[in-house]
Protein backbone atom coordinates (compact mmCIF):
# COMPACT_ATOMS: atom_id res chain seq x y z
CA UNK A 1 0.00 0.00 0.00
CA UNK A 2 2.54 2.47 0.66
CA UNK A 3 4.14 2.40 -2.88
CA UNK A 4 2.79 5.94 -3.45
CA UNK A 5 4.74 7.85 -5.82
CA UNK A 6 5.56 10.95 -3.50
CA UNK A 7 8.99 11.75 -5.37
CA UNK A 8 7.14 12.01 -9.02
CA UNK A 9 4.67 14.02 -7.24
CA UNK A 10 7.86 15.90 -5.72
CA UNK A 11 9.69 16.55 -8.76
CA UNK A 12 6.84 16.92 -11.42
CA UNK A 13 5.22 19.88 -9.38
CA UNK A 14 8.75 21.43 -8.94
CA UNK A 15 9.10 21.46 -12.76
CA UNK A 16 5.28 22.66 -13.22
CA UNK A 17 6.89 25.64 -11.29
CA UNK A 18 9.71 26.34 -13.01
CA UNK A 19 7.57 25.72 -16.35
CA UNK A 20 5.46 28.14 -14.75
CA UNK A 21 7.79 30.80 -13.88
CA UNK A 22 10.35 30.39 -16.42
CA UNK A 23 10.90 33.91 -18.49
CA UNK A 24 8.87 34.27 -21.89
CA UNK A 25 8.40 36.08 -24.52
CA UNK A 26 5.31 37.89 -23.63
CA UNK A 27 3.28 36.95 -26.63
CA UNK A 28 4.22 33.35 -25.25
CA UNK A 29 3.73 34.39 -21.82
CA UNK A 30 0.26 35.64 -22.32
CA UNK A 31 -0.70 31.95 -23.59
CA UNK A 32 1.01 30.07 -21.09
CA UNK A 33 -1.43 27.71 -19.08
CA UNK A 34 -0.86 27.15 -15.59
CA UNK A 35 1.28 23.92 -15.55
CA UNK A 36 1.11 23.54 -11.18
CA UNK A 37 -2.72 23.58 -12.18
CA UNK A 38 -2.60 20.84 -14.86
CA UNK A 39 0.38 18.36 -12.87
CA UNK A 40 -2.01 18.83 -9.32
CA UNK A 41 -4.64 17.95 -10.93
CA UNK A 42 -3.36 14.78 -12.56
CA UNK A 43 -1.81 13.75 -9.23
CA UNK A 44 -5.43 14.35 -7.43
CA UNK A 45 -7.25 11.75 -10.04
CA UNK A 46 -4.38 9.01 -10.38
CA UNK A 47 -2.61 9.13 -7.09
CA UNK A 48 -5.10 10.95 -4.57
CA UNK A 49 -2.73 9.78 -1.75
CA UNK A 50 0.65 10.43 -3.07
CA UNK A 51 0.45 14.13 -2.40
CA UNK A 52 -2.97 14.73 -1.64
CA UNK A 53 -4.09 18.72 -0.82
CA UNK A 54 -0.97 19.71 1.29
CA UNK A 55 1.20 18.92 -2.07
CA UNK A 56 -1.56 21.13 -3.88
CA UNK A 57 -1.27 23.95 -1.11
CA UNK A 58 2.45 23.93 -0.88
CA UNK A 59 2.74 24.11 -4.65
CA UNK A 60 0.04 27.53 -4.68
CA UNK A 61 1.90 29.06 -2.18
CA UNK A 62 5.60 28.15 -3.29
CA UNK A 63 4.08 29.78 -6.98
CA UNK A 64 3.08 33.01 -4.40
CA UNK A 65 5.79 33.44 -2.91
CA UNK A 66 7.31 32.92 -6.60
CA UNK A 67 4.98 35.46 -8.20
CA UNK A 68 5.13 38.01 -5.22
CA UNK A 69 1.65 37.64 -5.25
CA UNK A 70 -0.44 37.63 -2.46
CA UNK A 71 0.10 34.61 0.16
CA UNK A 72 -2.55 31.91 -0.04
CA UNK A 73 -3.87 33.13 -3.16
CA UNK A 74 -2.66 30.60 -5.57
CA UNK A 75 -2.83 28.15 -2.31
CA UNK A 76 -6.23 28.44 -2.23
CA UNK A 77 -6.84 27.86 -6.07
CA UNK A 78 -4.42 25.19 -6.46
CA UNK A 79 -5.97 23.10 -3.39
CA UNK A 80 -9.52 23.50 -4.33
CA UNK A 81 -8.18 22.19 -7.18
CA UNK A 82 -6.75 19.46 -5.79
CA UNK A 83 -9.83 18.56 -3.67
CA UNK A 84 -12.43 18.44 -6.52
CA UNK A 85 -9.97 15.66 -8.43
CA UNK A 86 -9.69 13.98 -5.95
CA UNK A 87 -13.25 13.61 -5.10
CA UNK A 88 -14.21 12.96 -8.63
CA UNK A 89 -11.13 10.62 -9.29
CA UNK A 90 -12.97 7.30 -9.48
CA UNK A 91 -15.14 8.86 -12.50
CA UNK A 92 -12.56 10.67 -13.92
CA UNK A 93 -10.06 7.61 -14.02
CA UNK A 94 -12.18 5.97 -16.57
CA UNK A 95 -12.72 8.81 -18.75
CA UNK A 96 -10.78 9.23 -21.94
CA UNK A 97 -8.24 11.73 -22.11
CA UNK A 98 -10.29 14.26 -24.37
CA UNK A 99 -13.67 13.56 -22.25
CA UNK A 100 -10.72 14.33 -19.15
CA UNK A 101 -9.65 17.56 -21.52
CA UNK A 102 -12.99 18.88 -20.85
CA UNK A 103 -12.95 18.45 -17.19
CA UNK A 104 -9.24 20.25 -17.16
CA UNK A 105 -10.60 23.15 -19.45
CA UNK A 106 -13.83 23.81 -16.48
CA UNK A 107 -11.01 23.34 -13.80
CA UNK A 108 -8.55 25.41 -15.37
CA UNK A 109 -11.48 28.11 -16.06
CA UNK A 110 -12.55 27.74 -12.47
CA UNK A 111 -9.09 28.44 -11.19
CA UNK A 112 -8.64 31.63 -13.55
CA UNK A 113 -11.71 32.59 -11.63
CA UNK A 114 -10.76 31.86 -8.29
CA UNK A 115 -7.58 33.49 -8.83
CA UNK A 116 -9.28 36.06 -10.20
CA UNK A 117 -11.73 36.90 -7.65
CA UNK A 118 -8.94 37.05 -4.81
CA UNK A 119 -6.97 39.32 -6.93
CA UNK A 120 -10.01 41.88 -7.37
CA UNK A 121 -10.73 41.31 -3.64
CA UNK A 122 -7.03 42.60 -3.12
CA UNK A 123 -6.83 45.49 -4.68
CA UNK A 124 -4.92 44.41 -7.86
CA UNK A 125 -5.89 47.08 -10.34
CA UNK A 126 -4.92 45.11 -13.68
CA UNK A 127 -5.89 42.13 -15.67
CA UNK A 128 -5.59 40.74 -18.92
CA UNK A 129 -8.18 38.76 -21.62
CA UNK A 130 -5.65 36.83 -22.20
CA UNK A 131 -6.05 34.69 -18.99
CA UNK A 132 -9.53 33.41 -20.35
CA UNK A 133 -7.47 31.76 -23.10
CA UNK A 134 -4.92 29.94 -20.87
CA UNK A 135 -7.48 27.15 -19.76
CA UNK A 136 -8.36 26.17 -23.56
CA UNK A 137 -4.38 26.03 -24.19
CA UNK A 138 -4.33 23.77 -20.98
CA UNK A 139 -7.26 21.60 -21.93
CA UNK A 140 -5.58 21.01 -24.89
CA UNK A 141 -2.50 20.12 -23.39
CA UNK A 142 -3.98 17.96 -20.90
CA UNK A 143 -3.64 14.11 -23.25
CA UNK A 144 0.15 15.24 -23.52
CA UNK A 145 0.70 16.34 -20.10
CA UNK A 146 -1.42 13.29 -18.68
CA UNK A 147 0.92 10.43 -21.03
CA UNK A 148 3.83 12.22 -19.73
CA UNK A 149 3.48 12.13 -16.09
CA UNK A 150 1.90 8.63 -16.67
CA UNK A 151 5.42 7.21 -17.42
CA UNK A 152 6.73 8.83 -14.41
CA UNK A 153 4.67 5.96 -11.80
CA UNK A 154 3.26 2.63 -12.17
CA UNK A 155 -0.88 3.15 -12.38
CA UNK A 156 -2.33 0.93 -10.35
CA UNK B 1 -21.05 19.35 -2.12
CA UNK B 2 -22.91 16.56 -1.25
CA UNK B 3 -21.89 14.63 -4.08
CA UNK B 4 -17.51 15.61 -3.08
CA UNK B 5 -18.06 14.67 0.27
CA UNK B 6 -19.21 11.56 -0.03
CA UNK B 7 -16.69 10.49 -2.65
CA UNK B 8 -13.46 11.83 -0.38
CA UNK B 9 -14.75 11.11 2.91
CA UNK B 10 -16.20 7.52 2.51
CA UNK B 11 -14.11 6.12 -0.05
CA UNK B 12 -10.84 7.30 0.33
CA UNK B 13 -10.75 6.88 4.46
CA UNK B 14 -9.57 5.42 7.01
CA UNK B 15 -6.63 7.93 7.07
CA UNK B 16 -6.93 10.68 9.30
CA UNK B 17 -9.58 13.14 8.28
CA UNK B 18 -11.38 13.18 5.34
CA UNK B 19 -9.98 15.14 2.40
CA UNK B 20 -13.14 17.76 2.87
CA UNK B 21 -12.10 18.41 6.38
CA UNK B 22 -8.59 18.99 5.28
CA UNK B 23 -9.23 20.92 2.43
CA UNK B 24 -11.54 23.21 4.71
CA UNK B 25 -8.52 23.45 6.85
CA UNK B 26 -6.44 24.34 4.17
CA UNK B 27 -9.15 27.01 3.00
CA UNK B 28 -9.11 28.28 6.36
CA UNK B 29 -5.47 28.94 6.79
CA UNK B 30 -5.11 30.50 2.60
CA UNK B 31 -7.58 33.37 3.85
CA UNK B 32 -6.06 33.96 7.09
CA UNK B 33 -2.69 33.90 4.74
CA UNK B 34 -4.19 36.71 2.54
CA UNK B 35 -5.79 38.91 5.08
CA UNK B 36 -2.07 39.29 6.88
CA UNK B 37 -0.26 39.18 3.87
CA UNK B 38 -2.71 43.03 2.92
CA UNK B 39 -2.20 43.96 6.45
CA UNK B 40 1.17 44.03 6.16
CA UNK B 41 2.93 42.87 9.89
CA UNK B 42 4.16 39.62 11.04
CA UNK B 43 4.18 37.94 7.61
CA UNK B 44 6.73 40.17 6.44
CA UNK B 45 9.05 38.28 7.76
CA UNK B 46 7.79 34.77 7.17
CA UNK B 47 8.05 36.29 3.27
CA UNK B 48 11.74 37.26 3.53
CA UNK B 49 11.96 33.69 5.08
CA UNK B 50 10.41 32.34 2.31
CA UNK B 51 12.22 34.26 -0.45
CA UNK B 52 15.15 33.18 0.69
CA UNK B 53 13.92 28.98 0.21
CA UNK B 54 12.90 29.93 -3.17
CA UNK B 55 15.86 31.94 -4.38
CA UNK B 56 17.43 28.86 -5.33
CA UNK B 57 14.79 28.05 -7.73
CA UNK B 58 14.29 31.84 -9.43
CA UNK B 59 18.06 31.00 -9.93
CA UNK B 60 17.21 28.10 -12.03
CA UNK B 61 14.65 29.02 -13.85
CA UNK B 62 17.33 32.24 -15.09
CA UNK B 63 19.99 29.59 -15.91
CA UNK B 64 19.07 28.91 -19.51
CA UNK B 65 18.81 32.53 -20.42
CA UNK B 66 22.04 32.79 -18.48
CA UNK B 67 24.03 29.89 -19.88
CA UNK B 68 22.97 31.55 -23.36
CA UNK B 69 24.51 34.71 -21.93
CA UNK B 70 27.85 33.42 -21.01
CA UNK B 71 27.78 31.29 -24.15
CA UNK B 72 27.24 34.35 -26.41
CA UNK B 73 29.98 36.68 -24.48
CA UNK B 74 32.73 33.92 -24.26
CA UNK B 75 32.25 33.35 -28.18
CA UNK B 76 32.35 37.13 -28.71
CA UNK B 77 34.52 37.49 -31.89
CA UNK B 78 37.32 39.97 -31.66
CA UNK B 79 35.99 42.70 -33.81
CA UNK B 80 33.01 43.08 -31.79
CA UNK B 81 34.72 43.14 -28.68
CA UNK B 82 36.91 45.93 -30.23
CA UNK B 83 33.96 47.88 -31.36
CA UNK B 84 32.76 47.10 -28.00
CA UNK B 85 35.80 48.84 -26.33
CA UNK B 86 35.66 52.03 -28.87
CA UNK B 87 31.96 52.70 -28.36
CA UNK B 88 32.71 52.58 -24.30
CA UNK B 89 36.30 54.57 -24.80
CA UNK B 90 33.87 57.33 -26.97
CA UNK B 91 31.42 57.41 -24.45
CA UNK B 92 33.47 57.96 -22.05
CA UNK B 93 35.17 60.73 -23.45
CA UNK B 94 31.83 62.03 -23.94
CA UNK B 95 30.89 61.75 -20.12
CA UNK B 96 34.27 63.72 -19.15
CA UNK B 97 33.17 66.53 -21.37
CA UNK B 98 30.57 66.80 -19.55
CA UNK B 99 31.56 66.13 -16.06
CA UNK B 100 34.71 68.35 -16.32
CA UNK B 101 33.03 71.42 -15.39
CA UNK B 102 31.21 69.53 -12.21
CA UNK B 103 33.24 71.12 -9.79
CA UNK B 104 33.45 74.45 -11.11
CA UNK B 105 29.62 74.31 -11.10
CA UNK B 106 29.14 72.64 -7.83
CA UNK B 107 31.07 75.77 -6.36
CA UNK B 108 29.32 78.59 -8.72
CA UNK B 109 25.62 76.45 -7.30
CA UNK B 110 26.73 77.43 -3.55
CA UNK B 111 27.05 80.65 -4.04
CA UNK B 112 24.43 81.38 -5.39
CA UNK B 113 22.40 79.35 -3.04
CA UNK B 114 24.41 81.61 -0.27
CA UNK B 115 26.15 78.39 1.09
CA UNK B 116 29.58 78.19 2.62
CA UNK B 117 30.57 74.83 1.11
CA UNK B 118 29.13 73.06 -1.61
CA UNK B 119 26.71 70.14 -0.96
CA UNK B 120 28.08 66.46 -1.56
CA UNK B 121 26.43 64.48 -3.75
CA UNK B 122 22.79 63.91 -2.92
CA UNK B 123 23.43 60.00 -3.55
CA UNK B 124 25.42 58.76 -0.58
CA UNK B 125 25.85 54.96 -1.25
CA UNK B 126 25.40 53.23 -4.06
CA UNK B 127 25.51 49.15 -4.58
CA UNK B 128 25.70 47.17 -7.52
CA UNK B 129 23.09 43.86 -8.30
CA UNK B 130 22.81 42.05 -11.30
CA UNK B 131 19.50 41.38 -12.34
CA UNK B 132 18.94 37.37 -12.24
CA UNK B 133 15.03 37.32 -13.34
CA UNK B 134 13.13 39.43 -15.86
CA UNK B 135 8.95 39.62 -15.70
CA UNK B 136 7.69 42.11 -18.08
CA UNK B 137 4.24 40.72 -19.06
CA UNK B 138 1.49 42.94 -19.69
CA UNK B 139 0.16 42.46 -15.96
CA UNK B 140 3.46 42.65 -14.07
CA UNK B 141 6.85 44.10 -14.76
CA UNK B 142 9.33 43.09 -12.21
CA UNK B 143 12.81 42.37 -11.85
CA UNK B 144 14.78 39.99 -9.57
CA UNK B 145 18.42 41.42 -8.30
CA UNK B 146 20.89 39.59 -6.44
CA UNK B 147 21.02 41.68 -3.66
CA UNK B 148 18.86 41.49 -0.87
CA UNK B 149 18.12 42.22 3.04
CA UNK B 150 21.87 40.76 3.73
CA UNK B 151 23.84 43.85 1.52
CA UNK B 152 21.12 46.40 3.57
CA UNK B 153 18.74 46.75 0.48
CA UNK B 154 15.79 47.80 2.21
CA UNK B 155 11.68 47.75 0.74
CA UNK B 156 11.12 51.19 -1.22
CA UNK B 157 14.69 51.86 -2.11
CA UNK B 158 15.38 53.75 -5.36
CA UNK B 159 16.45 51.65 -8.07
CA UNK B 160 18.45 53.18 -11.16
CA UNK B 161 20.79 52.30 -13.97
CA UNK B 162 23.50 54.17 -15.78
CA UNK B 163 20.38 55.98 -18.13
CA UNK B 164 18.16 56.56 -15.33
CA UNK B 165 15.34 55.73 -12.89
CA UNK B 166 14.79 51.84 -13.52
CA UNK B 167 11.81 51.44 -10.04
CA UNK B 168 11.95 50.65 -6.50
CA UNK B 169 12.35 47.76 -4.62
CA UNK B 170 9.05 46.30 -3.61
CA UNK B 171 9.86 43.24 -1.77
CA UNK B 172 13.03 42.01 -0.55
CA UNK B 173 14.56 38.61 0.90
CA UNK B 174 18.18 37.75 2.36
CA UNK B 175 19.77 37.25 -0.83
CA UNK B 176 17.73 38.40 -3.08
CA UNK B 177 15.20 41.73 -4.04
CA UNK B 178 12.12 41.95 -6.64
CA UNK B 179 11.89 45.05 -7.99
CA UNK B 180 8.82 46.85 -9.55
CA UNK B 181 9.93 48.85 -12.60
CA UNK B 182 8.10 52.19 -13.14
CA UNK B 183 6.69 50.78 -16.26
CA UNK B 184 4.51 48.59 -14.10
CA UNK B 185 0.98 49.15 -14.50
CA UNK B 186 1.00 49.03 -10.75
CA UNK B 187 3.47 52.08 -10.84
CA UNK B 188 3.33 55.79 -10.20
CA UNK B 189 5.90 57.84 -9.81
CA UNK B 190 5.72 61.78 -8.93
CA UNK B 191 7.98 63.50 -11.41
CA UNK B 192 8.82 66.78 -13.01
CA UNK B 193 9.22 68.64 -16.51
CA UNK B 194 13.06 69.88 -16.09
CA UNK B 195 12.40 72.63 -18.18
CA UNK B 196 9.25 74.30 -17.24
CA UNK B 197 9.14 72.95 -13.73
CA UNK B 198 5.33 71.93 -13.86
CA UNK B 199 4.81 68.71 -11.46
CA UNK B 200 2.81 65.62 -12.23
CA UNK B 201 2.98 61.97 -11.82
CA UNK B 202 4.24 59.46 -14.51
CA UNK B 203 1.79 55.82 -14.52
CA UNK B 204 3.32 53.00 -15.75
CA UNK B 205 1.33 51.15 -18.45
CA UNK B 206 2.83 47.42 -18.45
CA UNK B 207 3.91 48.06 -21.94
CA UNK B 208 7.56 48.59 -23.21
CA UNK B 209 9.35 51.98 -21.83
CA UNK B 210 5.86 53.63 -22.37
CA UNK B 211 4.88 56.28 -19.20
CA UNK B 212 1.44 58.04 -19.09
CA UNK B 213 1.05 61.05 -17.86
CA UNK B 214 -2.47 61.59 -17.40
CA UNK B 215 -2.95 64.62 -14.49
CA UNK B 216 -1.37 67.33 -16.54
CA UNK B 217 -4.27 70.47 -17.53
CA UNK B 218 -4.17 71.64 -21.26
CA UNK B 219 -2.33 74.82 -20.39
CA UNK B 220 0.66 73.83 -19.09
CA UNK B 221 3.57 73.60 -20.29
CA UNK B 222 5.07 70.09 -21.79
CA UNK B 223 6.27 69.90 -24.89
CA UNK B 224 7.66 66.89 -26.68
CA UNK B 225 11.58 66.20 -26.38
CA UNK B 226 10.99 67.87 -22.08
CA UNK B 227 13.19 65.68 -20.11
CA UNK B 228 11.42 64.35 -16.86
CA UNK B 229 13.10 64.10 -13.63
CA UNK B 230 12.15 62.97 -10.23
CA UNK B 231 10.86 65.59 -8.15
CA UNK B 232 11.42 64.02 -4.91
CA UNK B 233 7.91 64.27 -3.43
CA UNK B 234 7.34 60.61 -3.20
CA UNK B 235 9.49 60.26 -0.33
CA UNK B 236 11.22 57.98 -1.70
CA UNK B 237 13.50 59.40 -4.62
CA UNK B 238 16.18 62.20 -3.94
CA UNK B 239 15.25 64.67 -6.55
CA UNK B 240 16.77 65.52 -10.07
CA UNK B 241 17.21 61.68 -11.16
CA UNK B 242 16.08 61.89 -14.87
CA UNK B 243 13.22 59.05 -15.49
CA UNK B 244 12.12 59.71 -18.98
CA UNK B 245 11.62 61.96 -22.29
CA UNK B 246 8.31 63.35 -23.40
CA UNK B 247 7.11 61.28 -26.61
CA UNK B 248 3.78 62.62 -27.57
CA UNK B 249 1.85 65.38 -26.48
CA UNK B 250 -1.74 65.15 -27.50
CA UNK B 251 -4.44 68.30 -26.47
CA UNK B 252 -8.14 67.87 -27.60
CA UNK B 253 -9.99 70.54 -26.47
CA UNK B 254 -12.97 68.74 -25.58
CA UNK B 255 -10.96 67.46 -22.44
CA UNK B 256 -9.59 69.05 -19.34
CA UNK B 257 -6.33 67.42 -19.73
CA UNK B 258 -3.83 66.53 -22.21
CA UNK B 259 -2.45 63.02 -23.06
CA UNK B 260 1.27 63.00 -22.80
CA UNK B 261 3.06 59.68 -23.16
CA UNK B 262 6.59 59.59 -22.53
CA UNK B 263 9.80 56.70 -23.26
CA UNK B 264 11.63 56.15 -20.26
CA UNK B 265 15.48 56.39 -20.26
CA UNK B 266 16.53 53.32 -19.03
CA UNK B 267 16.60 50.21 -20.98
CA UNK B 268 13.86 48.48 -19.85
CA UNK B 269 14.36 45.04 -21.36
CA UNK B 270 18.11 45.00 -21.52
CA UNK B 271 19.56 46.03 -18.19
CA UNK B 272 21.52 43.33 -16.65
CA UNK B 273 22.99 45.78 -13.69
CA UNK B 274 21.37 48.15 -11.39
CA UNK B 275 22.08 50.49 -8.83
CA UNK B 276 20.56 50.74 -5.14
CA UNK B 277 20.89 54.08 -3.83
CA UNK B 278 21.00 55.72 -0.62
CA UNK B 279 20.03 59.28 -0.78
CA UNK B 280 21.92 61.69 1.89
CA UNK B 281 19.97 62.89 5.14
CA UNK B 282 19.16 66.66 5.30
CA UNK B 283 20.25 67.73 1.29
CA UNK B 284 18.74 70.06 -0.58
CA UNK B 285 17.48 67.59 -2.95
CA UNK B 286 17.10 64.45 -1.16
CA UNK B 287 13.52 62.56 -0.78
CA UNK B 288 11.14 65.37 0.87
CA UNK B 289 9.98 64.10 4.76
CA UNK B 290 6.18 63.68 5.68
CA UNK B 291 7.23 67.13 7.83
CA UNK B 292 8.14 68.88 4.95
CA UNK B 293 5.22 67.83 2.81
CA UNK B 294 2.67 68.37 5.62
CA UNK B 295 0.52 71.15 5.15
CA UNK B 296 0.37 73.39 7.31
CA UNK B 297 -3.16 74.97 9.17
CA UNK B 298 -4.12 78.43 8.29
CA UNK B 299 -3.14 81.14 10.58
CA UNK B 300 -6.48 82.08 12.88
Amino acid sequence: MNREPRWAVFFTVLVALVAQALPLWPWLDNVRPSFIALVIIYWGIFAPHAGGIFAAWLAGLALDVFKGEVLGQNALAVALLAYIAISLHQRLRNQTLVQQSLFVFAMLTFNELVVWAIEGWSGKAVSTQWRWIQPMIGAMLWPFIALLLGRTHSRS
Amino acid sequence: MAVFGSGGGRNLGGRGPSFGFRFFCYAVISVVLMFYDKRGGWLETARYGLQAAIYPLQLAVNSPSAAWRWTRENFATRESLQREVDALRMQLRDQQLVTMRQAALQAENATLRGLNATQPEVIEKRLVGEVVNVETSSMRQRVLVNRGGNSGVHPAQPVITGDGVLGQVLRIGPFSSEIILLTDSEHALPVQVLRSGVRTIALGTGRGTLLELPYVPQNYDVKVGDLLVTSGLDQVFPYGLPVARVTSVTRDPAEPLAKIQAATLARIDAEREVLFVWARANHPASPATPEALAVEAPQQ
